[in-house]
Protein backbone atom coordinates (compact mmCIF):
# COMPACT_ATOMS: atom_id res chain seq x y z
CA UNK A 1 0.00 0.00 0.00
CA UNK A 2 1.68 3.36 -1.00
CA UNK A 3 0.97 6.61 -2.68
CA UNK A 4 -2.74 7.46 -3.41
CA UNK A 5 -3.88 4.25 -1.44
CA UNK A 6 -2.37 5.13 1.59
CA UNK A 7 -4.38 8.95 1.77
CA UNK A 8 -7.64 7.80 0.34
CA UNK A 9 -9.17 4.77 2.58
CA UNK A 10 -11.34 6.45 4.95
CA UNK A 11 -12.61 4.62 8.46
CA UNK A 12 -10.94 1.15 7.81
CA UNK A 13 -11.97 -1.20 10.89
CA UNK A 14 -8.65 -2.14 12.29
CA UNK A 15 -8.36 -3.66 15.20
CA UNK A 16 -11.20 -3.70 17.47
CA UNK A 17 -12.25 -1.63 19.88
CA UNK A 18 -11.43 1.49 18.46
CA UNK A 19 -8.78 3.86 20.51
CA UNK A 20 -5.28 5.55 19.45
CA UNK A 21 -4.61 3.51 16.95
CA UNK A 22 -7.30 4.45 14.62
CA UNK A 23 -5.30 7.85 14.62
CA UNK A 24 -2.08 6.14 13.39
CA UNK A 25 -0.98 7.82 9.84
CA UNK A 26 -0.24 5.83 7.02
CA UNK A 27 3.09 6.67 5.49
CA UNK A 28 2.50 7.45 1.51
CA UNK A 29 5.50 5.75 -0.10
CA UNK A 30 7.11 3.69 3.12
CA UNK A 31 10.89 3.49 2.33
CA UNK A 32 11.10 5.60 -0.26
CA UNK A 33 10.33 8.56 1.89
CA UNK A 34 10.80 8.84 5.45
CA UNK A 35 7.67 7.82 7.65
CA UNK A 36 6.12 11.30 8.15
CA UNK A 37 5.21 11.80 4.87
CA UNK A 38 1.75 10.30 5.71
CA UNK A 39 -1.80 10.62 4.77
CA UNK A 40 -2.20 12.99 7.66
CA UNK A 41 0.33 16.00 6.36
CA UNK A 42 -1.07 14.87 2.91
CA UNK A 43 -4.51 16.44 3.91
CA UNK A 44 -3.14 19.28 5.79
CA UNK A 45 -1.54 20.22 2.69
CA UNK A 46 -4.35 19.67 0.60
CA UNK A 47 -6.03 21.67 3.39
CA UNK A 48 -4.10 24.61 2.88
CA UNK A 49 -3.60 24.82 -0.67
CA UNK A 50 -7.33 24.56 -0.93
CA UNK A 51 -8.04 27.33 1.82
CA UNK A 52 -5.20 29.65 -0.48
CA UNK A 53 -7.25 29.10 -3.76
CA UNK A 54 -10.71 30.12 -2.10
CA UNK A 55 -9.06 32.97 -0.94
CA UNK A 56 -7.43 33.84 -3.95
CA UNK A 57 -10.33 32.94 -5.88
CA UNK A 58 -12.66 35.02 -3.97
CA UNK A 59 -10.43 38.16 -3.28
CA UNK A 60 -9.92 38.20 -7.59
CA UNK A 61 -11.88 40.22 -9.44
CA UNK A 62 -13.47 42.25 -6.99
CA UNK A 63 -15.31 45.16 -7.63
CA UNK A 64 -17.49 48.28 -5.67
CA UNK A 65 -20.60 46.65 -6.39
CA UNK A 66 -20.13 43.14 -5.18
CA UNK A 67 -21.49 39.89 -7.20
CA UNK A 68 -22.65 36.83 -6.06
CA UNK A 69 -19.57 35.25 -5.46
CA UNK A 70 -18.07 38.30 -3.96
CA UNK A 71 -21.03 38.37 -1.81
CA UNK A 72 -20.17 35.27 -0.54
CA UNK A 73 -16.52 36.12 0.04
CA UNK A 74 -17.15 39.47 1.67
CA UNK A 75 -19.59 37.41 4.15
CA UNK A 76 -16.93 35.05 5.04
CA UNK A 77 -14.34 37.59 5.13
CA UNK A 78 -16.23 39.62 7.49
CA UNK A 79 -17.21 36.74 10.15
CA UNK A 80 -13.72 37.19 10.59
CA UNK A 81 -12.92 40.78 9.88
CA UNK A 82 -16.08 42.62 11.99
CA UNK A 83 -17.39 39.18 13.66
CA UNK A 84 -13.66 38.61 15.55
CA UNK A 85 -10.83 41.27 14.95
CA UNK A 86 -12.71 44.13 14.99
CA UNK A 87 -14.86 43.44 18.01
CA UNK A 88 -12.32 41.85 20.11
CA UNK A 89 -8.88 44.15 19.22
CA UNK A 90 -10.58 47.22 18.18
CA UNK A 91 -8.86 49.53 15.74
CA UNK A 92 -5.81 47.67 16.03
CA UNK A 93 -7.38 44.82 13.88
CA UNK A 94 -5.86 45.10 10.73
CA UNK A 95 -2.23 43.99 12.05
CA UNK A 96 -4.00 40.91 13.41
CA UNK A 97 -6.47 40.72 10.23
CA UNK A 98 -4.55 38.33 8.06
CA UNK A 99 -3.42 35.97 10.88
CA UNK A 100 -7.15 35.44 12.52
CA UNK A 101 -8.33 34.68 8.42
CA UNK A 102 -5.52 32.14 8.53
CA UNK A 103 -5.87 30.66 11.62
CA UNK A 104 -10.06 30.15 11.18
CA UNK A 105 -10.03 28.98 7.25
CA UNK A 106 -6.96 26.63 7.86
CA UNK A 107 -8.46 25.27 11.22
CA UNK A 108 -12.38 25.17 9.81
CA UNK A 109 -11.13 23.42 6.20
CA UNK A 110 -9.49 20.52 8.51
CA UNK A 111 -12.10 20.21 11.08
CA UNK A 112 -14.16 19.55 8.10
CA UNK A 113 -12.36 17.15 6.73
CA UNK A 114 -13.69 14.79 9.16
CA UNK A 115 -16.67 15.02 7.53
CA UNK A 116 -15.22 15.16 4.19
CA UNK A 117 -15.77 11.78 2.28
CA UNK A 118 -12.49 11.37 1.00
CA UNK A 119 -10.39 11.66 4.14
CA UNK A 120 -12.84 10.89 7.14
CA UNK A 121 -10.21 12.51 9.10
CA UNK A 122 -9.96 15.58 11.08
CA UNK A 123 -6.21 16.74 10.75
CA UNK A 124 -6.17 18.45 13.84
CA UNK A 125 -6.90 14.90 16.01
CA UNK A 126 -3.52 14.55 15.44
CA UNK A 127 -2.11 16.71 18.22
CA UNK A 128 1.18 18.04 16.49
CA UNK A 129 -1.00 20.26 14.13
CA UNK A 130 -3.08 21.72 16.98
CA UNK A 131 0.49 22.39 18.62
CA UNK A 132 1.78 23.97 15.77
CA UNK A 133 -0.87 26.31 15.59
CA UNK A 134 -0.97 26.83 19.25
CA UNK A 135 2.95 27.82 19.43
CA UNK A 136 2.19 30.03 16.74
CA UNK A 137 -0.43 31.96 18.85
CA UNK A 138 2.23 32.04 21.55
CA UNK A 139 4.50 33.79 19.65
CA UNK A 140 2.06 35.78 18.50
CA UNK A 141 0.39 37.23 21.88
CA UNK A 142 3.66 37.32 24.00
CA UNK A 143 5.19 38.62 20.99
CA UNK A 144 2.82 41.50 20.74
CA UNK A 145 2.58 42.41 24.20
CA UNK A 146 6.48 42.66 24.37
CA UNK A 147 6.61 44.78 21.73
CA UNK A 148 4.23 47.19 23.15
CA UNK A 149 5.10 47.42 26.73
CA UNK A 150 8.72 45.80 26.52
CA UNK A 151 9.83 42.58 28.09
CA UNK A 152 9.21 43.45 31.45
CA UNK A 153 7.11 46.07 31.57
CA UNK A 154 4.65 42.73 29.46
CA UNK A 155 5.59 40.19 31.91
CA UNK A 156 4.01 43.33 35.09
CA UNK A 157 1.51 43.48 32.75
CA UNK A 158 0.68 39.99 32.14
CA UNK A 159 1.49 38.62 35.83
CA UNK A 160 0.34 41.63 38.02
CA UNK A 161 -3.41 42.62 37.34
CA UNK A 162 -3.62 46.43 38.86
CA UNK A 163 -4.72 46.79 42.13
CA UNK A 164 -3.87 43.74 43.95
CA UNK A 165 -2.04 44.29 47.53
CA UNK A 166 1.59 43.87 47.63
CA UNK A 167 0.63 40.88 50.34
CA UNK A 168 -1.19 39.16 47.85
CA UNK A 169 1.93 39.63 45.06
CA UNK A 170 3.68 36.25 45.95
CA UNK A 171 0.06 34.39 45.32
CA UNK A 172 -1.01 36.26 42.26
CA UNK A 173 2.14 36.53 40.31
CA UNK A 174 2.81 33.04 39.82
CA UNK A 175 -0.79 32.16 39.13
CA UNK A 176 -1.18 34.43 36.94
CA UNK A 177 2.17 33.56 34.91
CA UNK A 178 1.04 30.46 35.23
CA UNK A 179 -2.32 31.32 34.11
CA UNK A 180 -1.27 33.95 31.04
CA UNK A 181 1.60 32.46 29.84
CA UNK A 182 1.68 28.36 30.05
CA UNK A 183 -1.56 27.37 30.48
CA UNK A 184 -3.09 29.52 27.62
CA UNK A 185 -1.49 27.79 24.79
CA UNK A 186 -1.51 24.27 26.48
CA UNK A 187 -5.56 24.83 26.72
CA UNK A 188 -5.65 26.07 23.03
CA UNK A 189 -3.74 23.49 21.65
CA UNK A 190 -5.56 20.73 23.78
CA UNK A 191 -8.46 21.87 23.55
CA UNK A 192 -8.80 21.88 19.68
CA UNK A 193 -7.14 18.71 19.43
CA UNK A 194 -9.19 17.05 22.00
CA UNK A 195 -12.32 18.19 20.61
CA UNK A 196 -11.76 16.42 17.05
CA UNK A 197 -9.93 13.13 18.64
CA UNK A 198 -13.33 12.17 21.02
CA UNK A 199 -15.43 13.34 18.35
CA UNK A 200 -13.71 11.30 15.61
CA UNK A 201 -13.57 8.38 18.03
CA UNK A 202 -17.05 8.31 18.70
CA UNK A 203 -17.76 8.06 14.77
CA UNK A 204 -15.42 5.01 14.26
CA UNK A 205 -16.53 3.63 17.19
CA UNK A 206 -20.66 3.66 16.13
CA UNK A 207 -19.66 3.54 12.06
CA UNK A 208 -17.21 0.89 12.64
CA UNK A 209 -19.23 -0.82 14.96
CA UNK A 210 -22.41 -0.74 13.61
CA UNK A 211 -20.70 -2.39 10.62
CA UNK A 212 -19.27 -5.56 12.61
CA UNK A 213 -22.82 -5.93 14.35
CA UNK A 214 -24.51 -5.34 11.13
CA UNK A 215 -22.27 -8.16 9.19
CA UNK A 216 -21.93 -10.28 11.90
CA UNK A 217 -22.57 -13.91 11.26
CA UNK A 218 -21.79 -15.41 14.93
CA UNK A 219 -22.56 -14.15 18.42
CA UNK A 220 -19.53 -12.91 18.65
CA UNK A 221 -19.12 -14.83 22.39
CA UNK A 222 -22.23 -12.65 23.42
CA UNK A 223 -25.36 -14.02 24.87
CA UNK A 224 -27.49 -11.59 21.96
CA UNK A 225 -28.72 -13.56 19.45
CA UNK A 226 -27.70 -12.45 15.43
CA UNK A 227 -30.31 -10.80 14.15
CA UNK A 228 -30.72 -8.40 17.46
CA UNK A 229 -27.62 -7.31 16.56
CA UNK A 230 -27.96 -6.96 12.88
CA UNK A 231 -30.31 -4.83 14.19
CA UNK A 232 -27.98 -2.66 16.55
CA UNK A 233 -26.04 -2.39 14.04
CA UNK A 234 -28.75 -0.92 12.20
CA UNK A 235 -29.45 1.23 14.38
CA UNK A 236 -25.89 2.35 15.01
CA UNK A 237 -25.49 3.25 11.42
CA UNK A 238 -28.28 5.33 11.69
CA UNK A 239 -27.30 7.32 14.48
CA UNK A 240 -23.71 8.11 13.54
CA UNK A 241 -25.79 10.46 10.70
CA UNK A 242 -26.57 12.47 14.20
CA UNK A 243 -22.86 12.20 15.57
CA UNK A 244 -21.34 13.36 11.88
CA UNK A 245 -23.63 16.39 11.98
CA UNK A 246 -22.57 17.01 15.86
CA UNK A 247 -19.63 16.48 14.28
CA UNK A 248 -19.62 19.49 11.34
CA UNK A 249 -21.02 21.91 14.31
CA UNK A 250 -17.76 20.86 16.51
CA UNK A 251 -15.28 21.42 14.30
CA UNK A 252 -17.05 24.69 13.05
CA UNK A 253 -16.85 26.09 16.61
CA UNK A 254 -13.70 24.69 17.26
CA UNK A 255 -12.51 26.91 14.54
CA UNK A 256 -14.46 29.63 15.69
CA UNK A 257 -13.27 29.46 19.22
CA UNK A 258 -9.39 28.96 18.45
CA UNK A 259 -9.44 32.47 16.43
CA UNK A 260 -11.30 34.28 18.68
CA UNK A 261 -9.38 32.95 21.76
CA UNK A 262 -6.31 33.95 19.87
CA UNK A 263 -7.84 37.61 19.12
CA UNK A 264 -8.40 37.50 22.81
CA UNK A 265 -4.97 36.61 24.08
CA UNK A 266 -3.39 39.47 21.54
CA UNK A 267 -6.00 41.58 22.74
CA UNK A 268 -5.27 41.43 26.37
CA UNK A 269 -1.33 41.18 25.87
CA UNK A 270 -1.52 44.80 23.77
CA UNK A 271 -4.55 46.39 26.31
CA UNK A 272 -3.53 49.58 27.86
CA UNK A 273 -2.90 49.27 31.48
CA UNK A 274 -5.93 50.85 33.81
CA UNK B 1 -5.82 -4.70 22.70
CA UNK B 2 -4.10 -0.79 22.22
CA UNK B 3 -0.90 -2.19 19.45
CA UNK B 4 0.63 0.98 19.08
CA UNK B 5 4.35 0.65 19.25
CA UNK B 6 6.36 2.92 21.20
CA UNK B 7 3.09 4.19 22.94
CA UNK B 8 3.95 6.72 25.31
CA UNK B 9 2.93 7.63 28.67
CA UNK B 10 1.15 10.45 27.46
CA UNK B 11 -0.71 8.92 25.05
CA UNK B 12 -2.17 10.61 22.03
CA UNK B 13 -0.93 13.89 23.64
CA UNK B 14 2.54 13.93 21.80
CA UNK B 15 2.78 13.74 18.00
CA UNK B 16 3.38 10.68 16.19
CA UNK B 17 5.74 12.22 14.34
CA UNK B 18 7.10 15.70 15.57
CA UNK B 19 7.00 16.29 11.84
CA UNK B 20 3.11 16.97 11.97
CA UNK B 21 4.03 20.30 14.26
CA UNK B 22 6.62 21.98 11.75
CA UNK B 23 4.44 20.78 8.31
CA UNK B 24 1.14 22.83 10.30
CA UNK B 25 3.85 25.76 11.09
CA UNK B 26 5.04 25.75 7.56
CA UNK B 27 1.42 25.64 6.32
CA UNK B 28 0.42 28.00 8.57
CA UNK B 29 3.33 30.44 7.52
CA UNK B 30 2.73 29.70 3.61
CA UNK B 31 -1.17 30.69 4.19
CA UNK B 32 -0.33 33.74 6.19
CA UNK B 33 1.81 35.15 3.44
CA UNK B 34 -0.90 34.67 1.02
CA UNK B 35 -3.14 36.41 2.99
CA UNK B 36 -0.91 39.09 4.19
CA UNK B 37 0.18 39.66 0.82
CA UNK B 38 -2.76 39.41 -1.25
CA UNK B 39 -6.26 38.42 0.25
CA UNK B 40 -5.76 40.44 2.67
CA UNK B 41 -5.01 43.64 0.89
CA UNK B 42 -7.09 43.44 -1.89
CA UNK B 43 -9.97 42.86 -0.20
CA UNK B 44 -9.64 45.75 1.85
CA UNK B 45 -8.87 47.84 -1.43
CA UNK B 46 -12.26 47.47 -2.32
CA UNK B 47 -13.69 47.90 1.09
CA UNK B 48 -11.99 51.16 1.07
CA UNK B 49 -12.52 52.32 -2.77
CA UNK B 50 -16.56 51.21 -1.64
CA UNK B 51 -16.47 53.95 1.21
CA UNK B 52 -14.62 56.35 -1.02
CA UNK B 53 -17.47 55.61 -3.41
CA UNK B 54 -19.91 56.37 -1.21
CA UNK B 55 -18.22 59.26 0.42
CA UNK B 56 -17.59 60.73 -2.66
CA UNK B 57 -20.90 60.38 -3.98
CA UNK B 58 -22.38 62.27 -1.11
CA UNK B 59 -19.32 65.02 -1.11
CA UNK B 60 -20.45 65.43 -5.27
CA UNK B 61 -24.04 66.01 -4.21
CA UNK B 62 -23.11 68.64 -1.78
CA UNK B 63 -20.91 70.49 -4.35
CA UNK B 64 -23.96 70.08 -6.79
CA UNK B 65 -26.21 71.49 -4.71
CA UNK B 66 -23.32 74.79 -3.25
CA UNK B 67 -23.05 75.23 -7.42
CA UNK B 68 -26.90 75.25 -7.78
CA UNK B 69 -26.90 78.08 -4.78
CA UNK B 70 -24.03 80.32 -6.07
CA UNK B 71 -25.58 79.70 -9.22
CA UNK B 72 -28.91 80.99 -7.89
CA UNK B 73 -26.83 83.69 -6.28
CA UNK B 74 -25.21 84.60 -8.89
CA UNK B 75 -28.81 85.06 -11.07
CA UNK B 76 -30.23 86.79 -8.58
CA UNK B 77 -27.24 89.34 -8.51
CA UNK B 78 -27.62 89.66 -12.20
CA UNK B 79 -31.16 90.29 -11.83
CA UNK B 80 -30.79 93.07 -9.35
CA UNK B 81 -27.72 94.90 -11.01
CA UNK B 82 -29.95 94.46 -14.18
CA UNK B 83 -32.93 95.94 -12.31
CA UNK B 84 -30.71 99.35 -11.22
CA UNK B 85 -29.01 99.61 -14.35
CA UNK B 86 -32.49 99.64 -16.05
CA UNK B 87 -33.80 102.08 -13.75
CA UNK B 88 -31.00 104.16 -13.93
CA UNK B 89 -31.36 104.31 -17.86
CA UNK B 90 -34.68 105.27 -17.39
CA UNK B 91 -34.08 108.13 -14.95
CA UNK B 92 -31.18 109.39 -17.17
CA UNK B 93 -33.62 109.62 -20.35
CA UNK B 94 -35.68 111.48 -18.30
CA UNK B 95 -33.28 113.75 -17.41
CA UNK B 96 -31.96 113.65 -20.76
CA UNK B 97 -35.42 114.58 -22.52
CA UNK B 98 -36.13 117.46 -19.65
CA UNK B 99 -32.71 118.92 -20.97
CA UNK B 100 -32.88 118.64 -24.32
CA UNK B 101 -36.75 120.24 -24.07
CA UNK B 102 -35.43 122.77 -21.55
CA UNK B 103 -32.61 123.77 -24.41
CA UNK B 104 -34.71 123.64 -27.74
CA UNK B 105 -37.16 125.75 -25.38
CA UNK B 106 -34.53 128.27 -24.72
CA UNK B 107 -33.16 128.25 -28.23
CA UNK B 108 -36.69 128.68 -29.59
CA UNK B 109 -37.33 131.65 -27.42
CA UNK B 110 -33.93 133.16 -28.79
CA UNK B 111 -34.65 132.19 -32.25
CA UNK B 112 -37.89 134.11 -32.34
CA UNK B 113 -36.98 137.15 -30.15
CA UNK B 114 -33.50 137.36 -32.66
CA UNK B 115 -35.95 137.39 -35.56
CA UNK B 116 -38.44 140.06 -33.55
CA UNK B 117 -35.35 142.39 -32.82
CA UNK B 118 -34.11 142.04 -36.75
CA UNK B 119 -37.61 142.51 -37.51
CA UNK B 120 -38.08 145.98 -35.49
CA UNK B 121 -34.64 146.90 -36.69
CA UNK B 122 -35.69 146.76 -40.43
CA UNK B 123 -38.64 147.92 -39.76
CA UNK B 124 -37.21 151.21 -38.03
CA UNK B 125 -34.68 151.77 -41.10
CA UNK B 126 -37.42 151.65 -43.07
CA UNK B 127 -39.01 153.94 -41.39
CA UNK B 128 -36.59 156.58 -41.30
CA UNK B 129 -35.90 156.09 -44.88
CA UNK B 130 -39.33 156.58 -45.42
CA UNK B 131 -39.56 160.01 -43.37
CA UNK B 132 -36.61 160.62 -45.35
CA UNK B 133 -38.00 160.44 -48.32
CA UNK B 134 -41.52 161.90 -47.45
CA UNK B 135 -39.95 165.31 -45.70
CA UNK B 136 -37.83 165.89 -49.17
CA UNK B 137 -41.18 164.90 -50.98
CA UNK B 138 -43.31 166.72 -48.96
CA UNK B 139 -40.99 169.75 -48.89
CA UNK B 140 -41.30 169.87 -52.87
CA UNK B 141 -44.92 169.98 -53.01
CA UNK B 142 -45.88 172.37 -50.28
CA UNK B 143 -43.24 174.75 -51.87
CA UNK B 144 -45.05 173.73 -55.29
CA UNK B 145 -48.60 174.05 -53.52
CA UNK B 146 -47.91 177.38 -51.24
CA UNK B 147 -46.26 178.83 -54.16
CA UNK B 148 -49.47 178.45 -56.42
CA UNK B 149 -51.96 179.00 -53.57
CA UNK B 150 -49.55 182.66 -52.73
CA UNK B 151 -48.91 183.19 -56.19
CA UNK B 152 -45.79 184.36 -55.17
CA UNK B 153 -42.61 182.94 -56.34
CA UNK B 154 -41.13 181.37 -54.20
CA UNK B 155 -37.75 180.90 -56.32
CA UNK B 156 -36.13 182.65 -53.92
CA UNK B 157 -34.15 179.52 -52.63
CA UNK B 158 -33.00 181.38 -49.81
CA UNK B 159 -36.40 181.88 -48.32
CA UNK B 160 -38.36 178.94 -49.90
CA UNK B 161 -35.92 176.53 -47.91
CA UNK B 162 -36.65 178.51 -44.88
CA UNK B 163 -40.28 178.80 -44.83
CA UNK B 164 -40.10 174.44 -45.58
CA UNK B 165 -37.82 174.42 -42.87
CA UNK B 166 -40.28 176.05 -40.34
CA UNK B 167 -43.34 174.34 -41.76
CA UNK B 168 -41.71 170.46 -41.26
CA UNK B 169 -40.34 171.89 -37.44
CA UNK B 170 -44.07 172.86 -37.03
CA UNK B 171 -45.20 169.65 -38.45
CA UNK B 172 -43.05 167.80 -36.04
CA UNK B 173 -43.94 169.54 -33.49
CA UNK B 174 -47.70 168.86 -34.38
CA UNK B 175 -47.22 164.90 -34.54
CA UNK B 176 -44.98 164.66 -31.61
CA UNK B 177 -48.06 166.33 -29.95
CA UNK B 178 -50.50 164.44 -31.19
CA UNK B 179 -48.97 161.05 -30.88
Amino acid sequence: MGGLDGLILPLEGGAWPPGEHSFASRPLFPGVLPDWVNNHVAQAVIGAVLVILFWLWMARGQSVVPGKKQTFGELAYDFVRNGIARDILGPEFRKYLPLLLTLFSFILVNNLFGQFALFMFPTFSKIGFAWGLALVAWLVYNGAGIKKHGLFGYLKHATLPAGVPKFLWPLIIPLEFLSNIIVRPLTLGLRLFANLFAGHLVIVVFVVGGTMLLSTADQMGTAFPVPLLNVAGVVSILFSFAIFALELLVGSIQAYIFTVLTAQYVSSAIAEDH
Amino acid sequence: MLPLAGESPLGPLLPEHPEELYVGIVLFLIILAVMWKVVVPMFEKTYAERTAAIQGGIQKAEAAQAEAAAALEEYKAQLSSAREEASRIREEAKTQGAAIVADMRQQATEESSRLLANAKAQIEAERAAAVNSLRSEIGGLAITLAGRIVGESLDDDERARRTVDRFIADLETQSVEQA
